[in-house]
């Protein structure tokens, strides 16, 4: 039997009552945690698995990969008008979205990221179909030389991309990189950094990261810049769709966030949170007016939100056809699939194929889903900066502590009797950094991307050293590292050859001015 | 506003503690992983034998289970309805974290599973049995790589133990840690190290597909369904389990400790959790009272020993 065959019976499958349903509570459960910030669709698949261990085993899985889609779509609502990314996957989002928003422009920013969703989410789906074997193929091929190549080139491109400042870029993903040392070193089984705090144990949690960083801190800086509390909400001006150049701005970046995100997601390491900081240095770098990256430009949305969901299908490739989980999200499905006596491998698509096409089927229609729950609901997300600022800012520390404490709310600290949560403490802690970073402007997105990439780089870089027996000549052995650095030193030295260049011009200009 | 409303509504009921349960189960790992499921086995079991009327699971993750293990020894000493779910590789995490809460702390109870360890190679690989692998490892032992789980884990304990019977020296064992078996099934199909070894589970289907080749298991008895020797059948004189086993809060009465064990054995010779062990293709290896306190006593002294071969504990 061909593909569009195996398709054809998933769909039938797919399209009967009962997993239709399990498709809509998945999606409309998904959009709603990933809105919330902090609490992500990895938190909420773990949740429902004892829930539905009873349950159809199909359904059940629809369900979760329903979530799955669903948190990438909500990420961005709150990304773009909280400036608060309810997915790491989305933080980059905030960056333009939410410039966009307050300029008014926030009904055009979510309708491309919803828009963009739904075409990443149709086209990736579609390749997990028809291109899987092949990709999983090439993604085998990547070692752990080449995964440290690819982490010096989203370090490189991140620290290039965020901020003015390459320096204050770099001392953000600093800080990020030295709080990712926090914990038990995974190849020696060592604690580094982690003073006795039991906690600490296991390192800084990503989201209590994000959530204080982006959540508390804009929180803390609002409170603390009177004019701003005072200024009133900028009313959404003009229409809430996107215009006919919003449009024309728009498919490139739809298409090429897909293209980066799909074989991301696909590859062990990869996750689509890379994908979109890839995406977003990739959009500012092919942009037509590169100057409104900063201030709200519409493809760095468009962008990022295509490449988180191309991402989000992309994971599944891996996760299906060899049984590898490259995000905390798949790991779950995973621990989904054997609670039901399915080991995800080669074999699942022989033994199991009308359960596999059944679950790829009815991702497609839980994309048509999201689009048709997200869509018309922009005006209703649009109308949430409406509300006074005291407010909006009080539901988000709210939002962001009930988050955190259903995500790690462990009452492990104690003064007498007591009882607090350490993680709550190392929210505020990181709020307050989150203001000072703000305050003397630096970048906040270097800090959690160090953190989220630090780690990998540095126990891919050891595996590294580890199977070559010490022989740092490995690390530029194959040929994937090796375009993979150039790619890094392109990204380097083009913008300091453009910006000199651009020097040139004016001084050049200057000179005709003086004749 | 409305969906924030609703978002909230869904998060509170998620976090919101359950009912009151006859056992609570803590499982110190993240949802999904072999000490989850066997909490949540247990669970099914507990209430469908009708041992106990309401169970609940919490887990707490982190650290090769030292986090929720400190965390239960502190919180619920001398609460006899509180258990936890432990195993092998908390020994070696107990070691290796220098924690300062140990198995001494809690009240153990019974073994109740274990599965056995699979040494694989690339189904491309040059060597073709255990013998290869040996000779490859007495002609240079830091040459040949593992991948496997957590530093300090079975999977590593293995190796050295392996490295240590076949008289090479256990601190030249190249060991590449993975956070999981799962994980370190990418490097390895991929030819990026030597050799694999992680529970059999882990590469069950990759082995039965033809892309890894089963040097061997480290239990001692071959394992149903799978074609492969034991270690001792390839000329290793060696057999290493992953066990995985239940205890109760420090500061219980004896008496309490007896109702529990007796709790426990009635779960463990129940038919839906043999029914349940089946699905999930773990081996019973029951084992309780003074017979498992010797057991223990036995595992964590060897662990020790191997864990300062391999030069993971000073």
């Amino acid at each position: 039997m061909n593909t569009f065959e195996l398709l054809g019976q998933g769909l039938i499958a797919a399209l009967q009552v009962q997993n239709l349903i399990y498709a809509l509570i998945g999606v409309t459960l998904g959009t709603a945690v990933g809105v919330l910030p902090g609490i992500g669709p990895a938190l909420t698949v773990a949740l429902l698995l004892p829930v539905t261990y009873n349950l159809d085993p199909a359904g059940s899985l629809i369900m979760f990969a329903g979530i799955y889609y669903g948190g990438m779509y909500g990420g961005s609502t709150t990304s773009i008008l909280l400036n608060t990314p309810g997915e790491s996957a989305s933080i980059v989002t905030a960056l333009e979205g939410n410039k966009m928003a307050r300029q008014g422009r926030g009904g055009p920013a979510l309708a491309t990221a919803a828009i963009g969703s739904f075409i990443a989410g149709l086209i990736a789906t579609l390749g997990l179909a028809f291109i899987a074997p092949f990709v999983v193929k090439f993604a085998l091929s990547f070692g752990p030389a080449d995964y440290f190549a690819l982490m010096i080139l989203a370090f490189v491109t991140v620290s290039a991309a965020f901020g003015d400042s390459p320096l204050r870029g770099l001392t953000a993903l600093f800080i990020g990189l030295g709080l990712g040392i926090i914990g038990i070193d995974q190849q020696t089984g060592q604690t580094r950094l982690a003073f006795g705090v039991l906690d600490l144990l296991d390192g800084i949690e990503v989201t209590t990261l994000a959530v204080a960083l982006f959540a508390i801190g804009e929180t803390l800086k609002t409170a603390a810049d009177r004019e701003q509390v005072e200024a009133s909400v900028m009313a959404v001006k003009g229409s809430v769709w996107m215009t006919l150049e919003d449009w024309k701005r728009s498919w490139g970046s739809w298409l090429r966030g897909t293209f980066i995100g799909f074989p991301i997601g696909a590859m062990p390491a990869g996750g689509a949170d890379i994908a979109s900081f890839l995406s977003y240095s990739a959009e500012k770098s092919f942009a037509k007016k590169p100057e409104e990256f900063g201030h709200g430009a519409i493809e760095g949305v468009a962008g990022p939100e295509a490449a988180n969901n191309a991402s989000a299908a992309g994971t599944l490739v891996p996760l299906l056809t060899l049984g590898l989980p490259t995000t905390a999200t798949a790991a779950i499905m995973l621990a989904g699939f054997q609670q039901f006596g399915l080991q995800p491998g080669p074999l699942l698509f022989a033994n199991n194929a009308s359960l596999v096409w059944a679950l790829i089927a009815s991702l497609l229609i839980a994309n048509f889903m999201l689009l048709v729950l997200n869509l018309p609901l922009i005006g209703l997300w649009v109308k949430l900066l409406t509300i006074p600022k005291p407010w909006l800012y009080a539901g988000i520390l709210v939002f962001a502590t009930l988050g955190t404490l259903g995500a790690n709310g462990a009452m492990s600290m104690g003064f007498g009797s007591v009882r607090i949560s350490f993680e709550l403490v190392l929210l505020l802690v990181f709020g307050v950094l989150g203001y000072l970073l703000r305050r003397f402007g630096y970048p906040i997105a270097p800090v959690v991307v160090g953190l989220i990439l630090g780690p990998m780089a540095e126990q891919q870089l050891r595996r590294a050293l580890s199977i070559s027996q010490g022989d740092p000549a490995v690390l530029f052995h194959s040929p994937i590292s090796l375009v993979l650095y150039a790619v890094a030193i392109i990204a380097v030295l083009l913008p300091m050859i453009m910006r000199m260049r651009g020097k040139g011009a004016v001084l050049g200009q200057l000179a005709s001015d003086e004749d | 506003m409305n969906k924030l409303l609703l978002a909230a509504l869904v998060s509170g009921a998620l976090s919101m503690p359950a009912f009151a349960a006859d056992y609570t189960i803590l499982a110190p790992a993240a949802p999904g992983g072999g000490w989850d499921q066997t909490a949540r086995t247990m669970q099914e079991a507990f209430t469908a034998e009708g041992i106990s009327g309401n169970v609940q699971v919490t887990n707490v993750p982190g650290a090769g289970g030292t986090i929720g293990l400190a965390q239960f020894a502190n919180q619920d000493a001398g609460n006899p309805n509180a258990l936890i779910v432990g195993g092998y590789v908390m020994v070696g995490a107990i070691l290796t974290n220098m924690s300062p809460v140990t198995l001494a702390d809690v009240t153990p109870i019974a073994r109740l599973t274990g599965e056995a360890v699979a040494i694989v190679v690339p189904a491309a690989s040059d060597i073709q049995t255990l013998d290869d692998l040996v000779a490859k490892l007495k002609e240079n032992t830091g040459a040949v790589s593992w991948a496997g789980g957590s530093a300090g884990g079975v999977d590593h304990i293995t190796a050295g133990l392996i490295a240590k019977t076949i008289g090479v020296d256990p601190t030249q064992v190249n060991y590449i840690a993975y956070s999981g078996g799962g994980e370190a099934l990418a490097a390895i199909l991929g030819g990026q190290v030597t050799v694999g070894i992680s529970g059999i589970s882990e590469f069950a289907s990759q082995i039965q597909a033809g892309e890894l080749r089963l040097l061997a298991v480290s239990s001692d008895e071959r394992v149903p369904g799978v074609d492969g020797p034991t270690l001792k059948e390839a000329g290793i004189d060696l057999a290493v389990q992953n066990w995985r086993m239940v205890a109760a809060a420090p500061g219980i009465t004896p008496e309490q400790k007896a109702a529990i064990t007796a709790d426990v054995k009635a779960l463990a010779t129940s038919a839906s959790w043999k029914a349940a062990l089946e699905t999930k293709g773990w081996v019973d290896t029951y084992l309780d009272g003074e017979a498992f306190d010797t057991q223990l006593a036995a595992d964590i002294a060897a662990t020790e020993t191997i864990l300062k071969d391999i030069g993971l504990v000073q």
